[in-house]
């Protein structure tokens, strides 16, 4: 009998302060059935990649607000190919312009929700991506 | 299989983690898992940390990590918070406190959500410190959901345990129940910068003057964990209880009587998976039904149950 659940880390890189829009999304996936670390304020992209090695966390998602998005997917990114966990999967929302989006996906972003997405939208594009990773796992 | 145990014991962090999730997601490689390793268990010391909600567990924690760590100490953690009872999820959060030492090697920091258990741990936090313990780690801290007055199981796993106090949580008959004050080597009172810590010291020192005199007398501390005040005086008394368990018969006492709790665990779990199997078979709706109206009774069809699982084993 394995109960395989979603574990998801819920981060917020960076200097801004605002964090309700992390917290609606760590309620959400909560209330979907997963477990989320959250991790509170200013992490560092090194705080994140470690934390998620650690916990063995299927997915990171983080809220950038700060306009230094390009900066920090990219250095998460780079870190998880250094610990060889690629196959963690990287999301985030917040305040992202539409045209920065496709740089952000072609390194590696699985996903990146702007305002006005459902909790729902995400949530069921999370389990989907996750049970795809864990199906290529098993395979 | 083989090859990921290896690596966790060699320190692999990833390997670690993947483990404890094999073992926490009960996977059929879990008594595989746990066979291999067990042998390597047995030398680190398990420290419960318990309370009550927003008593400051977690940013003790975070001073403890730092002192041990200082010390040359490899320390590992584990945090619980609760899983909901409706949807299962969880939020873990006592990492937020602790976020310092993500980056550090000589720090392992895992979060589990309670998935069901009552006792103040999750269902594998034992297996969980046995892998940190067997993977190297020296001292693991296991930081308990915010606890009530009875959720104890922390006494079964930890060798120390400390409960954490604050101030204004009611009258010295509180601290005379039965339940979690008995359970402490070490307490701890929180938030001394508030009004009433003399008072809660006094209380439980009186309270455990009231006990029968035993070779370990639980020091009481006052600290203030956001600043740091008491954490260094906290932390020698916690290795103090170390050094008391490895001299005295009450040390050995405790670390048998934990096997026999983990044999006695291992044999519930794996009669109830049987048990368990079998009922969900029988569980029709037409049993509901006889049930419902009384025609038969819980009793005699858990006995049945029973009965056909002896037999066919």
């Amino acid at each position: 009998m394995t109960h395989e659940k979603i574990r998801v880390i819920v981060a917020k890189p960076g200097l801004d302060g605002h964090d309700r829009g992390a917290k609606v999304i760590a309620r959400a996936l909560r209330d979907a059935g997963m477990e989320v670390i959250y991790t509170g304020l200013r992490q560092t992209p090194e705080q994140i990649v470690d934390t998620a090695i650690q916990e063995d966390a299927d997915a990171i998602g983080i809220s950038i607000l700060s306009g230094a998005h390009h900066f920090y997917f990219s250095r998460i990114i780079e870190l998880l190919k250094e610990h060889e966990a690629l196959d963690i999967i990287v999301f985030g929302g917040g305040v992202i312009p539409d045209d920065d989006v496709p740089a952000l996906l072609a390194m590696g972003a699985g996903a990146i929700f702007g305002p006005g997405t459902t909790t729902t939208t995400c949530v069921d594009w999370l389990k989907s991506k996750v049970h795809e990773k864990r199906t290529l796992e098993m395979a | 299989m083989q090859e990921l145990v290896r690596k966790a014991l060699s320190g692999d962090t990833r390997s670690i983690a993947r483990i404890i999730t094999l073992v926490e997601n009960e996977s059929p490689y879990t008594e595989e898992i746990m066979k291999t390793l067990y042998p390597h268990s047995g030398k680190a010391h398990i420290v419960g940390i318990t309370g009550s909600p927003g008593s400051g567990k977690s940013t003790l924690t975070d001073k403890l990590i730092h002192e041990f760590k200082e010390k040359g100490n490899k320390v590992g953690v584990i945090a619980i918070d609760p899983s909901s009872p409706f949807s299962g999820g969880a939020i873990l959060a006592d990492r937020i406190r602790m976020q310092k030492h993500a980056v550090d090697r000589n720090v392992y920091i895992r979060s589990m959500g309670s998935r069901g258990s009552l006792g103040g741990l999750s269902k594998s936090t034992y297996e969980a410190a046995l892998i940190l313990d067997a993977c190297g780690k020296d001292i693991i801290f296991i930081e308990t959901v915010g606890v009530g007055q009875s959720e104890v199981d922390i006494m079964k796993i930890a060798d120390t345990v400390c409960l954490v106090l604050v101030p204004g949580m009611g009258d010295d008959i509180q601290i005379m129940k039965a339940g979690i004050m008995e359970i402490a080597d070490i307490f701890i009172v929180n938030k001394a910068d508030r009004e009433g810590v003399e008072r809660v010291v006094a209380e439980v020192k009186m309270a455990l003057d009231l006990v029968q005199k035993r070779s370990w007398i639980p020091p009481v501390h006052s600290t203030i964990a956001e600043k740091g005040n008491g954490i260094t005086e906290l932390a020698a008394s916690i290795s103090n209880h170390h050094e008391f368990l490895s001299i005295s018969t009450e040390g050995l006492e405790k670390r048998r009587n934990r096997l026999v709790t983990e044999v006695e665990e291992i044999l519930q779990r794996e009669i109830a998976r049987f048990t368990e199997e079998k009922w969900n078979q029988k569980k029709t709706p037409e049993l509901i039904d006889s049930l419902y109206s009384r025609n038969t009774d819980p009793y005699t069809v858990a006995g049945r149950i029973l009965e056909e699982v002896l037999l066919e084993n």
